[in-house]
Formats: structure tokens, C-alpha cells, sequence
């Protein structure tokens, strides 16, 4: 099965990815034969079994819970200092909202 | 002993004898693996960043404390490499993308704040396949790793620099992450040790997410006591990470001496159907080592096996998916250039993600997607539950499972590059582990007979480290001179 390109540049589109027109085609190739490989669980019957949502919790329900008390944090100057592009303490973007 | 010759065979215990006994000092014995590292380096590309200012205030830290008869951590002077998906604070960490080129963080992760709390001197960060996404270290975007054994050969991945460094001798010990396999499998094609242990016994504060569920922080070394050392300087609760478990931390380095007499261990059919013959008998021969030693050898069956692979790459890249939504050129990546928000987004991730990572978030974007969520994620969640049951019911007969790390030794560069399906076929028998959250491990346990490293694999119950340690020191004693 090879997933259409058309489902490819929709999910593409949901994951916020810019494909080429090559990858799109070698994308629809390889999440076929990854999907087709995956409908092997199709074959199990797994109507009575609990999805797994925790790994392994063995401690009671509040023991991450903890006082909330300020503590020290990353600073601003910090925080920003990876961007690409700040002004004024903020991250700045291109302009979303139009006059 | 001296330096430098002795560099590449040091261990945890040599650098502190030769501390207290005044043979080196830490600033010295800094200087001369950062200069041998530095020199070795590009035979392996397995470090991307060298530390030397860092490494070098930590070990005059380390010397002024032994003049003054202060504290002598566990790891004192010890040279330590990380895996660039570990933040250190000020220090580049990549994560093997180009989207992090420049990312420098604001902040150290548990595990390293812990290392270097005990007097673990970090030397540089560690090449690894982009974002731990990858089973050679060929996904990196600055280039792959060579296994030290064969330079011709991957070193294994994603933490295909944190085996390498301490195969080829340029670290004493490094740490990587685990997600399906990534500390076992290259440590196995590489010829060290590497742990993963228990899910949420080492803090993931500071690990770059991948699969939050999956991932794990985890030790390289030399030997079984290096790695266990390092284990225990990382174990244990913390505040920073709520799946950080409470559970108390052994005493491995005393547990592990004891003999294996007597201990059940369990060899699981699933695991040596279709296991090439090279892989097959170095893996024998290991377990009738241990049968000699004392172990009672029994057959068992984990019957879902063969879905850990399907269960495992939809639960991985879901969660990926969602865990690198992140990157998206505003707070701490590169930027591309656009017009509108969107396009930036969109441009920023389309140039700076390498070809797996756009597949795996492509995937798992896939099986989220409206319509999909329960005949994927579901139906892989409840998947997941069988796997961790086989565990469970195969524990209340054996105290650990031996099995292969890898279906074949160290592959040439280049080979499966452009097979995704069969590059995941290569963690067939690692993905169980990281699914069910139980300890495992790799130790050498032979050659190919082309000379390439083995590992054996030995899974425990959640939480016991100390016998799977056991297993392995009483193994690697037997069999190393």
C-alpha cells in the first residue's frame, strides 16, 4: 500500500512540515510499507485488554504533588537568548494579525 | 601509571587511585584525555562539541577539594562524555539536528547536574542520530559515527558517539539515552557496556523529549562496575521529572558481587528463531558460561514479540510527533525566513529536520490524525500492555531473561540507509524492553568471526538492577582476564 500524496501533503500540513515534491513521493512510499507492516496488530484480539497509559506507578496519587512555593527560574534575558529573532523581552514572529 | 599511555583502558577506579595516590591530578589527567580526544576524534566523529572549559574548572574543583581533604565524589576527576540530546547549561547541545545548531541551553539536566556533583569532569558533547531517531548513527546531521572496532562499520545508534567515545578510549564513561534501544544496540556493536534501566529511575529532566513514555537516560563504560557506579550516581527521585520513581536505589556495586548460583535464567524462543548463526553461537556460548557459573537455564516464551515493532513505531513517533511540535523557529531554533507565521513554521522545520525525523513525525502525525486515533494509537497502547504482561508472567518463573541485543554485529556505513522498514528491523530485539519499562542491558560477550563485538542482552523486574548486574559483573569476571 503506498499512502496517496494527497493524504501526505494533508498530514504534511498538520505536522507544519514544507515537503519538496520528492519527498512528498518517497514519503508516500515509505509510510505505506510502514503502515502495511503495521496492520499485522490487526490480528490480535485486544477487545478485553487495558490500553497501557502509565509505565509503572507504584506510588500513591499525591506523591508528586508539593507545596507551591516560588522558586527561581529561568530568566527572560535567558529565555531569549536562543531566538532567532526578540525585541523588547518577547519572541518576535511574523505579523499574524493584519490592521 | 602513566599518562597518557594508560588514557584509553582508564576506568573509574584507576583515575581514583591515581588521584589519592597523587600520580595525576585532575587538571592533569583533563589536559591530557581532552588532548587525546581531541587527537583521536576524527577517526570516529563521535564528539561534536569538546567542553575544555568546563572540564577544566570542574577538575581544579576536584584537586582543591583532595589538597584539602574534602569531598571525594564517586566520580572525582572522572572524564565524562554526554550525548548531545542531554542539555548541559552554556554548552552547545544539537541533538544531532541541524534545526539546534546553535542552541545553547539555559539550564543542566538532572543526570548531569548529578555526575558532576560527585566530581565527574564533562569533556564534550556526544554525536548521536538527529534527536535519537535511528538505529546507526547515520542520521546525524554532522556526519556518522565509525564504529572504533571497524571504521568502515556505524557504531550503532541513536547514542552511537557515547559508545564509541568510551570504545575508542576518549572518554572514561559516557551517558546516552534509550528510546528502542539506542544505549544497548551501539554498545553492543561497539563492545561495552550499556545500561538501560528501569523506566523513571533516572530523572529524564534535561533530556530532550522523543518519546516521553519510552525514553531513558542510561551509562557506557568499560566494564559492568563503571557502568553501575555511573548508574547509581544518576538514580533516584526527582522533583523536575513527576515519572522519576521514588523506589529506593540499591547498593549495585555490593549486590553485584554475589554469586549467581542458583539464579533462574529464562532464554525466550521468540528471541533466537531466524538469529543468524554468528550472533547465535557467541550468545550460546555466554549463557553455557553462566550455566557453568551456577545459573539454572529454562526455556520460556514472551508470545507477543513480534508485535513490538508495529506497537513500538506507532506509540514512538506518536509521541514524537507530538514532542517536536516545539521546533518551530520562534524561541530556540534556527529561522527561515518567511512571510507569514505559518510559512515560517513550515520552512523552519521543512529545512532544518533531516529525512527520519520528518518521516517519524510524518507517522506519527499519520496515526493521530481525526479517525485513525483508535485503530492506531489505541489499539498500540493496549499492544503495549500484552508485551509488559509477558514480562510479568515470565518473571514469576525466571529471576532474568538472556537474549541477543541485535539479529546481526556492526553494518557497514551506507548499507540500510535507504531501507527505513529494515533499519527498524535491526531494534527488533530492544523495542521490549523500552515498551514494558524493565531493566536491560548489554555486556560484550564475544566476537563475530570477522572480529566484530557481540553483546548479550539481560533483562530484570522493574527495579532490579542488581541482579541484572549481577548477572553481568559474575559474567564479564569469568570471561575477561
Amino acid at each position: 500500500m503506498n499512502l496517496s500524496e494527497k493524504e501526505v501533503r494533508y498530514v504534511a500540513d498538520l505536522a507544519n512540515l514544507r515537503l519538496s515534491d520528492e519527498e512528498v513521493s518517497r514519503m508516500s512510499h515509505d509510510l505505506g510499507q510502514i503502515l502495511t507492516h503495521i496492520e499485522q496488530l490487526n490480528a490480535l484480539d485486544t477487545r478485553d485488554v487495558e490500553p497501557m497509559a502509565q509505565v509503572l506507578y507504584s506510588a500513591d496519587e499525591t506523591a508528586t504533588l508539593r507545596e507551591d512555593i516560588p522558586h527561581v527560574s529561568v530568566s527572560n534575558a535567558d529565555a531569549l537568548a536562543n531566538a532567532d529573532l526578540s525585541g523588547a523581552g518577547y519572541f518576535k514572529v511574523p505579523k499574524v494579525i493584519e490592521r | 601509571m602513566s599518562l597518557p599511555g594508560a588514557i584509553p583502558s582508564l576506568t573509574i577506579s584507576a583515575v581514583r587511585n591515581g588521584l589519592l595516590k597523587k600520580d595525576f591530578s585532575a587538571r592533569e589527567l583533563a589536559e591530557a584525555v581532552l588532548a587525546y580526544a581531541e587527537a583521536e576524534n576524527p577517526k570516529t566523529n563521535a564528539y561534536l562539541t569538546f567542553s575544555r572549559e568546563r572540564a577544566l574548572k570542574a577538575a581544579a574543583h576536584v584537586d582543591e577539594e583532595i589538597a584539602k581533604g574534602g569531598f571525594v565524589g564517586a566520580l572525582a576527576g572522572v572524564p565524562l562524555g554526554v550525548k548531545d540530546v542531554i542539555v548541559t547549561r552554556g554548552l552547545r547541545t544539537t541533538c544531532g539536528s541541524r534545526i539546534l545548531e546553535n542552541y545553547i541551553p539555559p539550564y543542566d539536566a538532572t543526570a548531569v547536574f548529578r555526575l558532576e556533583a560527585e566530581g565527574a569532569v564533562i569533556i564534550g558533547k556526544l554525536n548521536c542520530d538527529e534527536f535519537a531517531m535511528g538505529s546507526s548513527n547515520e542520521n546525524s546531521a554532522y556526519g556518522p559515527v565509525r564504529n572504533p572496532r571497524a571504521l568502515d562499520r556505524v557504531s550503532g545508534g541513536s547514542s552511537g558517539g557515547s559508545a564509541a567515545a568510551v570504545a575508542q578510549g576518549t572518554a572514561v564513561v559516557t551517558i546516552g539515552s534509550d528510546t528502542g534501544g539506542s544505549i544497548r544496540q551501539p554498545a553492543s556493536f561497539c563492545g561495552v557496556v550499556g545500561i538501560t534501566p528501569t523506566y523513571g529511575r533516572v530523572s529524564r529532566y534535561g533530556l530532550v523529549a522523543f518519546a516521553s513514555s519510552l525514553d531513558h537516560i542510561g551509562p557506557f563504560a568499560r566494564n559492568v562496575e563503571d557502568a553501575a557506579i555511573v548508574l547509581h550516581s544518576m538514580a533516584g527521585r526527582d522533583e523536575l521529572d513527576s515519572t522519576s520513581a521514588f523506589a529506593p536505589i540499591d547498593d549495585y556495586r555490593a549486590l553485584m558481587k554475589h554469586p549467581v548460583k542458583g539464579l533462574k535464567v529464562g532464554l525466550p524462543t521468540e528471541y533466537f528463531d531466524g538469529l543468524n548463526a554468528e550472533t547465535g553461537n557467541v550468545i550460546d556460548a555466554a549463557v553455557k558460561q553462566l550455566q557453568n557459573l551456577g545459573c539454572e537455564v529454562r526455556e520460556i516464551s514472551l508470545p507477543h514479540t513480534k508485535y513490538a515493532l508495529s506497537c513500538y513505531y506507532i506509540i514512538a513517533t506518536a509521541e514524537a510527533s507530538s514532542n517536536l511540535a516545539r521546533y518551530d523557529g520562534v524561541r530556540y531554533t534556527i529561522r527561515t525566513t518567511s512571510d507569514t507565521l505559518a510559512d515560517m513554521y513550515r520552512n523552519t522545520r521543512g529545512f532544518g529536520f533531516g529525512a527520519e525525523v520528518k518521516r517519524r513525525i510524518m507517522l506519527g502525525t499519520y496515526v493521530l490524525s481525526a479517525g485513525y486515533y483508535d485503530a492506531y494509537y489505541r489499539k498500540a497502547q493496549q499492544v503495549r500492555t500484552l508485551i509488559a504482561r509477558d514480562f510479568m508472567q515470565a518473571f514469576e518463573n525466571v529471576d532474568a531473561v538472556l537474549a541477543p541485543v541485535s539479529p546481526f554485529p556492526a553494518f557497514k556505513i551506507g548499507e540500510k540507509v535507504d531501507d527505513p522498514l529494515a533499519m527498524y528491523l535491526s531494534d527488533v530485539y530492544t523495542l521490549t524492553g523500552d515498551l514494558s519499562g524493565v531493566p536491560c542491558m548489554s555486556v560484550p560477550c564475544g566476537e563475530s568471526p570477522e572480529g566484530l563485538p557481540i553483546g548479550l542482552q539481560i533483562f530484570t523486574k522493574h527495579f532490579d538492577e542488581a541482579t541484572m548486574l549481577r548477572i553481568a559483573y559474575n559474567y564479564e569476571q569469568a570471561t575477561t582476564k
